[in-house]
């Protein structure tokens, strides 16, 4: 085994108030431990990977593709998958939308100011991740269902909301709250307020500091955060189908039209399941490449 | 004057960082503001700079009230110990950003700006990003940055602080020339005693929120206010009770009426300079001393000092000392 | 030099950036803010826990107790714990390997390794199903049985140990380790004295995670599991049944053991991570 180590630095000069950068090298010293237990080792982790996640995802295509393209271009001419996959769209980006708006907007305050309640605050952003999707939608529904807290209230405005678009996309905003957040404040912590205040003495005002200095500094966390939302906001699926109703062409997502078309047992109706998971499949293998490709940019910012 | 600072007070909770706090800067000169770290110094600095805001006193800048307004309402130039560099802009437009705000024509920005980078000797780095440079160099784009608006004012909060030695000197005399020839009021924070003697026009000496005495580098080296000042601003000893400076102590072979008995107890050679130390039988208060003395090589030479001599210590004349309160 | 007149400091003094205190713009903003959290967080957690008990207590307590609830929630948890503990280890040792190894298509494992993140549950369902189900290729079916819950569970909560450890495992000092070697330890004896003390607290937070995850889980095992009454019958499923069935008093106590279960293992699990991190 060749040394080709490469050590930890930290960056060049000395002189300057930036962290120690990770250089990061896939052979920095010999793996240590024998060969047999380093073999050993590999071929477990290896092959639990592979045969947990890979032969699985691999079968789904094979499914998919069974019987030829053919089949698939008919599901793909499905207007209830159609209508779903524009559904899906819509109630993702609106929530990515919104949670980045969010996102950004309490990360700024939690890094920057002090205020009673900033603990909790930060602690509740992370409560929707724990818990069951199935309990938020639930959830939903005792608030802002016909019978729910609001319920009556709302549907005197003549607002629906449970079984309805907004409520797909209170149930996505919720399950999604944490991701930009998580992304953005460490970098907003490790940027400091110096080059904000630098800006100011140089005349910027509030946005003009936030559109030149902040968004800048952030661009890349908020980018991983802004795909990882999208990533689960497309996917959702226990809340989503706890609010939803999932009336074809109405309120069915990409993700129940999937669970709906499967539980019908019919040969197209399955290939049309297969059809829209293997879309929905390739979407997520998209994202995490894009993630891949985003990483080491953060990193390096 | 430029800048008239009146009655400042400061708490950041319980510490108090400015107590009634009186300062006038002139225009067109280069004050240094001297003090030990937790002193006041940079609070002071920020207060003037609207990075911070007093919790009573006024601050005027040429003339206008400015206590409560806001930093981009002033014109006023801050740089700041870690340069607070805009990591995802370059050097250019590092520099450039206080004009861009001001909506100034392109053509405008690019004259000014290339004349900045130029005075500061950055013209090739125009279109590198902050973390291509060093940190002398990061320090002299964000000097530029605040040049480049023509504030009325210009403040730096310990502008060498970060960089090693040798660039910190480089930067010490490059900042004195940029004075001499832009004569825009500065003043600059610094805990370094030889860095405000050596660069700034004036010096007020800061500590524990107070200001204990404000002059000219001279004055305050040779004729400092107290214990503290002289303490502060280069090396002391103490001879037959009372604050010398180790220079100002004359070593004779001889007796004298003024002067006291001493045995040389070790000797230190530091480059061409000799330290002795010494051990006084106690001088006309009694007290037996321990004070050292700075002598060029030549004269301990002369005097053929070694460990166990008896010599006779007087202060040189017109010298300055102080009473050990 | 003009001499003017000291104006009285403003009523609202101005806040300078740097010192932390809201501003009434910022201020403003927590305000929107909290009441947005309120809407979307705070308050359906809050009408949980009211509807479960709206009834009375004893209601609550039958609905719980209910052989149906006791054996969702029984099912739930066990097999959260289970998964939770073989993902801990194994999850550790892929990262390791990961980080320490280098071999061909190292790379590739890497991006496997976030499918589970990025892939929606019912799809991951489907994924399970047509590898375990009855149209498997290797004739293994696991529908309607614990252990293709199980299988579905250990899928979707593989990354959460490996993520959280890597980072850990990759600015972690060789140093110490050369040190313990040349003090005469051996390989198993560095991993069990330096090593995993160091990674303990990250393992931790992954094992938090990924129990909330598979505790709640619903997507990807609902099809697998073929939701048999008092057999495969996940708290998720069985909540959205009573929900479906207008029993929200039924799904609301269920729910409100989930919140809670999920609650008290978060916190153990977060001050044990605290223990851990203070060797340090």
């Amino acid at each position: 085994m060749t040394d080709t180590s490469v050590k930890l630095e930290t960056s060049a000069g000395g002189d300057d108030s930036r962290p120690p950068v990770l250089v990061r090298s896939p052979r920095r010293k010999p793996p240590s431990g024998s060969p047999v237990t380093r073999w050993i080792l590999r071929i477990l982790a290896v092959g639990y990977v592979l045969g947990l996640v890979a032969l699985p995802v691999g079968t789904v295509i094979e499914h998919t593709f069974e019987n030829g393209l053919e089949p698939v271009l008919e599901s793909l001419r499905n207007p209830d998958l159609q209508s779903a996959a524009r559904l899906g769209v819509f109630v993702a980006v609106i929530s990515v939308v919104i949670n980045t708006v969010f996102g950004v907007g309490i990360s700024i305050l939690i890094v920057r100011y002090r205020f009673p309640g900033r603990r909790l605050l930060n602690a509740i952003i992370d409560l929707p991740v724990s818990i069951s999707p199935i309990v938020v939608g639930i959830a939903l529904i005792f608030v802002y269902g016909s019978g729910g807290w609001f319920g009556p209230a709302l549907t005197s405005m003549g607002i629906q909301i449970i079984f309805a678009t907004p409520a797909l996309i209170l149930a996505t905003v919720i399950v999604a709250l944490p991701l930009v957040v998580r992304e953005v404040i460490p970098v907003l912590e490790e940027a400091g307020t110096e080059q904000d205040q630098a800006a100011q003495s140089l005349g910027a005002n509030a946005f003009q500091r936030f559109v030149r200095i902040t968004l800048p500094t952030i661009k890349w966390a908020l980018a991983y955060g802004v795909v990882l939302s999208l990533a689960r906001s497309l996917g959702e699926f226990g809340a989503v189908r706890v609010v939803s109703g999932s009336v074809a062409g109405e309120s069915q997502t990409l993700t129940l039209f999937v669970n709906d078309s499967y539980q019908e047992f019919g040969a197209q109706a399955e290939q049309d399941a297969f059809t829209a998971a293997f879309l929905l499949m390739c979407v997520a293998v998209l994202f995490i490449v894009i993630i891949a490709l985003l990483r080491p940019k953060e990193q390096t910012k | 004057m430029s800048i008239a600072v009146t009655g400042i007070n400061k708490r950041f909770g319980d510490f108090v960082a400015l107590s009634d706090v009186d300062l006038e800067v002139p225009t067109g000169r280069l004050t240094a503001l001297l003090g030990p770290s937790g002193g006041g110094k940079s609070t002071l600095l920020r207060i003037i700079a609207g990075l911070e805001f007093p919790d009573t006193g006024t601050v005027e800048i040429e003339g206008v009230h400015a206590t409560w307004l806001p930093p981009q309402k002033r014109s006023v130039g801050f740089v700041f110990q870690h340069y607070a560099a805009f990591k995802h802009l370059s050097v250019y437009r590092n520099v450039a950003f206080g004009l861009e705000i001001r909506k100034k024509p392109k053509a405008e920005i690019r004259k000014r700006v290339m004349e900045l980078l130029e005075l500061v000797h950055l013209e090739q780095f125009a279109d590198r990003l902050p973390s291509q440079l060093s940190g002398g160099q990061r320090q002299r784009m964000a000097l530029a940055r605040a040049l480049a608006v023509q504030p009325e004012v210009l403040l730096l909060d310990e502008p060498f602080g970060a960089l090693d030695a040798q660039v910190r000197k480089e930067l010490r005399d490059w900042l004195r020339n940029l004075h001499d020839e832009m004569h825009v009021t500065t003043i600059f924070v610094t805990h370094d005693q030889e860095e405000a003697l050596e660069v700034s026009d004036e010096i007020v000496v800061i500590n524990g929120g107070k200001i204990e005495q404000t002059g000219s580098p001279d004055d305050l080296y040779d004729k400092p206010a107290n214990d503290f000042v002289m303490k502060f601003l280069g090396p002391v000893t103490t001879l037959d009770g009372r604050l010398v400076r180790p220079h100002d102590i004359e070593v004779l072979r001889a007796a004298e009426s003024d002067a006291v008995g001493a045995t040389v107890t070790k000797l230190t050679r530091v480059g061409f300079e000799v330290r002795a130390e010494l051990r006084t039988a106690g001088g006309r208060s009694g007290e037996v001393s321990e004070p050292w003395v700075q002598l060029t090589r030549s004269q301990a030479e002369a005097l053929a000092l070694e460990p166990g001599r008896e010599v006779w210590l007087r202060t040189s004349s017109a010298p300055q000392t102080l009473a050990v309160s | 030099m003009t001499t003017t007149r000291t104006p009285a400091p403003p009523r609202r003094r101005p806040r300078p950036v740097s010192s932390g205190r809201l501003t009434s713009a910022s201020g403003l903003g927590l305000g929107v803010g909290v009441l947005w959290l309120s809407l979307i967080v705070l308050l359906p957690i809050a009408s949980i826990v009211v509807v479960a008990f709206q009834s009375g207590f004893g209601e609550f307590w039958d609905s719980i107790t209910h052989p149906g609830a006791l054996a969702a929630i029984r099912l739930s948890v066990g097999a959260a714990l289970l998964v939770t503990v073989i993902n801990a280890v194994m999850g550790t040792l892929v990262a390791w390997v990961l980080v320490r190894d280098s071999f061909w298509g190292k790379r590739i494992v890497e991006v496997i390794i976030d499918i589970p993140f990025a892939l929606p549950t019912i799809v991951a369902g489907l994924v399970l199903i047509s590898l375990y189900g009855p149209q498997s290729p290797f004739g293994i079916n696991l529908v309607g049985t614990r252990t293709g819950i199980f299988v579905a569970l250990l899928f979707v909560t593989l990354p959460f140990v490996v993520r959280s450890v890597q980072p850990v495992l990759i600015e972690m000092e060789r140093d110490v380790e050369e040190a313990a070697a040349s003090l005469g330890a051996s390989g198993f004896t560095i991993f069990r004295r330096i090593v995993l003390p160091t990674l303990a607290p990250a393992i931790l937070a992954g094992s938090a995670l990924a129990f909330a995850r598979a505790l709640g889980e619903f997507g990807s095992v609902i099809l697998i599991s073929a939701n048999l009454a008092g057999k495969t019958e996940v708290s998720s499923a069985y909540i959205l049944k009573l929900i479906e069935q207008n029993d929200t008093t039924g799904a609301a106590a269920v729910a409100t053991i989930l919140l809670l279960v999920a609650v008290i293992v978060l916190v153990l699990l977060d001050s044990l991570q605290r223990l851990a991190a203070r060797r340090d």
